[in-house]
């Protein structure tokens, strides 16, 4: 029998009050509930990080949150991160700008992770950038270019 | 995923009676990072889910009482990671900690998950061996306290009781300082499970502990207490045999997929020797293992 639980989660600023199945996760009610699929489904096991998004304050990958434990959370997914108006915020610009998105299906997840280092380590060194990034995996290998794009948005800040 | 039932407990008693009540048929949910994974491909089928992340009484903060540092059972890995206190005093268990997973992985991986899942390949077990830590768990015949080498039975399996729930990992305070360190091998930098994981703490009169993992079905803990090992100026082959023999019990499985038993046994004693040197360098420059 599929257990309902009603819960209220703000989703990129917005309240949400829904109902979702007690076995769905996090990523599949933001898929297929809120229809946001900005966030992707790819290995569901934690080990790709496509699915990141950030709940509370913290990056997590949303194939192994189940739905019911964001109740009365905060999420924040890619769609976040551009503004009202639809302008791309400067990690976003720079992974363009940089060629960072080849077949651009990590990308959303690589965002994420990348967002949330910046927020941690302002400047973060090349290392720092592989180690905060070593959670999502980019199939087409363009690991160079998303480190340079981190890089540039992280020196821009300074100046 | 099949179906179960989810249940949100605001008490360990209520925790402890629900898990008591459903037996095997009841999993207890923390971090999820393990059994998420599990529930989806049909390796753990519980018809009922206990979310332990609302009791109040297993606050995630680390805190000191009666000469032990506290980890409650919701605390994750990056928060022990950067707790100063562990980083200074119980320096292999923030460095076991800081390498679990990834930065979404830590975010949500708790320690109690860690041990509970009880994989021959927990980073953060080889370390808490070292430092004789305690788990505290909660039953339907009250509390106990579980030294946690007597903890692992095999991959997947503790020495919990039905219905028991873990509510803390209590580390020793009071015993000498030591200087310790954790090391591993794996096959790629960042995100990947340990080859060979393994923690050395070395205390200041000349007590060496060793525990390593991911080469047997559960972690071992081993002791040299005859003051050789913590000595750097004794003779290298003197050394070597005490090194060698407290390995003897490594029996690594030739069915896994990431290293074979050959290699394993050879990274054994690589990071034996490199953790020990680094242990003894701590615990000589007081730095990052005095209790301050």
């Amino acid at each position: 029998m599929i257990q309902l639980v009603p819960i209220e989660v703000t989703v990129n600023g917005r309240a949400r009050t829904i109902e979702v199945a007690a076995h769905h996760t996090l990523l599949d009610v933001l898929r297929d509930d809120l229809e946001l699929t900005g966030t992707k489904e790819c290995c569901l096991v934690g080990e790709c990080g496509a699915c990141t998004v950030r709940l509370d304050g913290q990056i997590v990958d949303s194939c192994l949150v189940l739905a019911v434990e964001a109740d009365g959370g905060e999420v924040t997914t890619v769609e976040g991160l551009a503004d009202a108006s639809g302008a791309l915020n400067p990690l976003q610009q720079a992974f363009l700008d940089y060629g960072a998105a080849q077949c651009g299906f990590c990308i959303p997840g690589q965002l994420m992770a990348a967002d949330d280092l910046l927020r941690r380590t302002p400047n973060p060194t090349v290392a720092e950038i592989q180690e905060g990034l070593a959670g999502n995996l980019c199939r087409c290998a363009g690991y160079e270019q998303i480190t340079e794009a981190v890089q540039a948005v992280a020196g821009g800040r300074d100046r | 995923m099949r179906a179960f039932s989810y249940e949100r407990p605001t008490s360990v008693a209520d925790a402890v009676a629900l898990l008591a009540e459903h037996g095997p048929d009841a999993r207890v949910l923390a971090g999820g990072t393990d059994l998420v994974i599990r529930l989806r491909d049909g390796s753990a089928s519980p018809t009922v889910v206990v979310d332990v992340k609302r009791i109040p009484e297993l606050d995630p903060a680390i805190r000191e009482v009666d000469g032990w540092l506290v980890i409650g059972a919701t605390t994750v890995m990056t928060e022990i990671a950067a707790d100063v206190r562990v980083r200074r005093r119980f320096t292999a268990l923030a460095e076991a900690a800081a390498v679990v997973g990834s930065v979404q992985i830590r975010n949500r991986a708790t320690l109690a998950g860690n041990l509970c899942n009880a994989s021959p390949a927990a980073d953060t077990a080889p370390a808490l061996l070292t430092y004789a830590a305690q788990v505290v768990a909660a039953g339907p015949d009250g509390g106990r306290r579980i030294p946690i080498d007597e903890l692992f039975v095999r991959s997947g399996v503790t020495t919990l009781r039905r219905g028991e729930l873990v509510t803390s990992i209590e580390l020793p305070l009071a015993s000498p300082p030591v200087g310790s360190a954790h090391v591993r091998r794996t096959r790629r930098r960042g995100h990947d499970l340990a080859s060979v994981t393994l923690a050395c703490a070395v205390d200041a009169s000349g007590v060496t502990r060793l525990a390593y993992g991911s080469v047997g079905p559960r972690p071992l803990l081993v002791v040299d207490d005859t003051g050789v090992l913590a000595n750097p100026a004794a003779a290298e082959s003197e050394r070597a045999a005490i090194l060698e023999h407290m390995f003897a019990e490594a029996s690594p499985s030739p069915r896994s997929m990431r290293a074979g038993p050959d290699y394993r046994l050879a990274m054994l004693r690589v990071l034996g020797w490199r953790a020990l040197a680094t242990a003894i360098a701590r615990l000589r420059d007081g730095r990052l293992a005095a209790g301050e």
